[in-house]
């Protein structure tokens, strides 16, 4: 018997101190990995709890807006009845405020009451006069926005107790608002305008209407560039190309396309679909090709990635009965894989409707007041919004651009919440 | 010991050894000099054999001895797999499956293959059936296709058994009836020869008998060649058995001759259980 065979048939003693110790250290081990694991989980969800709170924290402002209700006499002298768009509407907003505080006579008195009010009253009184002409002659109550630094006081931001060459506003303006409100003129609903106006120049009136829509014509271009030809372009390559050093350079090339920064793709757009093909700036369209040059890669790994999950038996299966390549492919294959082809064009469509630094080089951050009519009209993104608003020094921005930030996330946590949806709905098992 | 064994049995044989039967069924199969190769490697070193129609062939060997790799050359699967090569003649009715005037769709509509896990697709046993004959074209409307399916399912043993729910996931039956689907898969577009790749060795033994007892229906019309594991099996199913060793075949003849008098000291080696 050989040493070997002796050390193999000698009784181990599992009740000695030592294997007792071993055994000790071993659990001990294991509850150090999960303890890791614990914190490195909290420190991740502590960091996501720091981000969601701060910007709920200064964003849940601008999801309601100070508004005033206030009498509007729409005098005759000032409007043309056989076209109400023509007028002399900031002499009715002078009416109106004098009506309110007639014993405020001076005229920079006047001027500075004037900026209680957005500044865009007078094209509101006029846009309701216009669309129902019957109301010149008459009075009727409109509720604006008050302008910025007035929404920043009843929201508790400007502080009145601060000496007044240290606000934005002075102690007669604080008067005229608390009169307002004494009247019950004054009211917060929630801030619609958020997402129905589009830029402006006023935090009040600002909103995301055009980022949103910007957004949804750059993914919806960037949907119909990428899906197909990352389609194709992964059946191809998992399941007719050779395998030879041609396709592993091409795999090779995707799998670095998809970590390329997403500024180089910016400023190949530029070059490329501005420069050189001459297609419109700040447009939807090029946002969307360009994100769909960063979608691409992405689509193209998880489509391979689908593919060769699907288990070769179905395929066996499929050929045995005498299926064409692009039968096996077409009613097994892609069907099968296409859950996992989904999830992950939603999560790479996802991602693009975050990208902003290439949407920044083919100007999309202009400053656009409307909603874009097509994919050639010039438009901002959510991202990009968000950037203009983030750069803009009034208050009332700091609180939106917070606001937008929440609005994107949503709109993330809701597509990856489809694609969940999608991947339960869709799996099958075999 | 090992050696007073071995001087009873036969010598090794340089040739496949075939031992003729007169009453064996017209060829539908044969194989010439078919030699496959894996990249560099030579998996199968020139077979030579011949399979007769409406009967039941089996091949058996150890492990890694080819005998998958040959069955599926004859209906081309092997064209699937990288690297690949395949030499020497395989005639499928006197016609050359390799050759390039013959269409592998149309091959393998004509061999179909049962595989050794159960695949049927993710989809209802109806259209798990129907899936052959409407590729293919051989059903012209819907009542043709109703009656394909019944029929093939008939065929299967397994009609009684899933009439009242054609449109459940074919996934959704056991292990035993989905091979039998598969079974019935392959049937459906009326092949002439069925390829059966270990097709009981993820059954049970109840499972096992119904396919066994199924394949020995089936080969009233059908040119049966089953892989399998199991010496039980091969005598129990096959008229002819045909034993594989390291890619060579060594002894082909009839399956009562093979398991009483093998010829080759390898066969007898292995069918005594000393290897494999």
């Amino acid at each position: 018997m050989s040493t070997a065979d002796a050390a193999l048939t000698q009784k181990f003693d599992w009740s000695s101190e030592s294997a007792a110790a071993r055994r000790r250290r071993r659990h001990r081990a294991d509850r150090r990995l999960r303890t890791i694991g614990v914190v490195a989980i909290s420190i991740a969800i502590g960091l996501l709890g720091i981000l969601i709170v701060s910007l709920v924290s200064t964003g849940y402002r601008a999801f309601v807006q100070t508004m005033v209700t206030v009498p509007v006499y729409v005098d005759p002298q000032f409007v043309n009845e056989d076209d109400p768009s023509k007028g002399n509407y900031r002499a009715i907003v002078k009416g109106t405020l004098e009506t309110l505080f007639p014993e405020v006579t001076d005229p920079r008195e006047q001027r500075e009451l004037a900026r209680l009010l957005t500044n865009n009253t007078q094209f509101m009184i006029r846009a309701k006069v216009v669309a129902d002409p019957k109301l010149i002659g008459t009075t009727f109550d409109i509720r604006v926005p008050v302008s910025d630094p007035f929404d920043q006081l009843n929201k508790g931001v400007i502080d009145r107790d601060l000496p007044e060459d240290r606000r934005k506003i002075n102690d007669k303006q604080i008067g005229w608002y608390d009169k307002l409100e004494a009247e019950g003129r004054v009211s917060t609903p929630f801030n619609w305008g958020l997402f129905v106006n589009s830029d402006s120049r006023f935090p009040e009136l600002a909103g995301l209407a055009g980022a949103i829509v910007g957004s949804f014509y750059a993914l919806l271009v960037c949907f119909l560039i990428s899906f197909p030809v990352g389609i194709a372009a992964a059946v191809y390559l998992e399941e007719f190309a050779p395998k030879n050093r041609w396709t592993d350079l091409i795999e090779v090339n995707i799998n670095n396309l998809a970590a390329v920064p997403s500024i180089v793709f910016g400023l190949l757009g530029l070059a490329v679909f501005l420069n050189f093909f001459g297609l419109p700036r700040s447009a939807p369209l090029v946002g969307g090709m360009v994100l769909s040059l960063m979608t691409l890669p992405t689509i193209i790994i998880v489509t391979r990635a689908s593919l060769k999950a699907v288990p070769p038996s179905i395929r066996e299966a499929a050929l045995g009965m005498g299926a064409s390549r692009h039968q096996v492919i077409t009613h097994h294959v892609l069907p099968l894989a296409l859950p996992g082809i989904l999830t992950g064009t939603i999560i790479g469509l996802a991602q693009a409707l975050g990208e902003t630094a290439p949407l920044l080089l083919i100007g999309m951050n202009a400053f656009i007041t409307s909603p874009p009519g097509g994919l050639l009209d010039a438009s901002t993104a959510l991202p990009t919004q968000i950037f203009i608003w983030a750069d803009s020094p009034e208050r009332g921005f700091v609180d939106r651009t917070s606001a937008a930030i929440l609005v994107l996330l949503g709109f993330l946590i809701i597509m990856n919440g489809i694609a969940i949806f999608l991947r339960q709905r869709l799996e099958r098992t075999w | 010991m090992n050696q007073a064994a071995n001087a009873e049995a036969p010598a090794r044989s340089a040739e496949t050894i075939v031992v003729d039967d007169p009453n064996m069924n017209p060829i539908r199969v044969a194989a010439k000099d078919t030699s496959v190769y894996y990249g560099q490697k030579q998996a199968l070193f020139d077979v030579s054999i011949d399979i007769p129609e409406r009967s039941v062939t089996s091949f058996i060997g150890p492990s890694g001895c080819g005998k998958s790799t040959f069955l599926r050359c004859i209906n081309r699967m092997n064209d699937t797999i990288d690297g690949c090569r395949v030499e020497g003649l395989i005639t499928l009715d006197e016609r050359n499956i390799y050759d390039p005037s013959l269409d592998v769709v149309e091959l393998r509509a004509r061999v179909g293959m049962v595989f050794q896990k159960p695949n049927p697709f993710p989809k209802s046993i109806y259209d798990n059936i129907a899936y052959g004959p409407r590729i293919h074209g051989l059903a012209t409307n819907k009542s043709e296709l109703d009656g394909v399916v019944e029929s093939s399912l008939r065929k299967a043993g397994l009609w009684e058994e899933v009439k009242d729910r054609l449109d459940d996931p074919g996934t959704g039956l056991s292990g035993g009836q989905q091979q039998r689907l598969c079974i019935a898969r392959a049937v459906a577009v009326s092949p002439e020869v069925i390829l059966m790749d270990e097709p009981c060795s993820a059954l049970d033994p109840i499972a096992t008998a119904k396919v066994e007892e199924l394949i020995d229906e089936l080969k009233e019309n059908y040119c049966i060649i089953i892989v399998t594991h199991s010496m039980q099996q091969a005598a129990r199913v096959s008229q002819r058995t045909a034993f594989f060793h390291l890619g060579i075949l060594v002894e082909v003849g009839p399956t009562e001759h093979i398991f009483t008098n093998p010829k080759d000291e390898r066969t007898h080696d292995y069918i005594t259980g000393r290897f494999g």
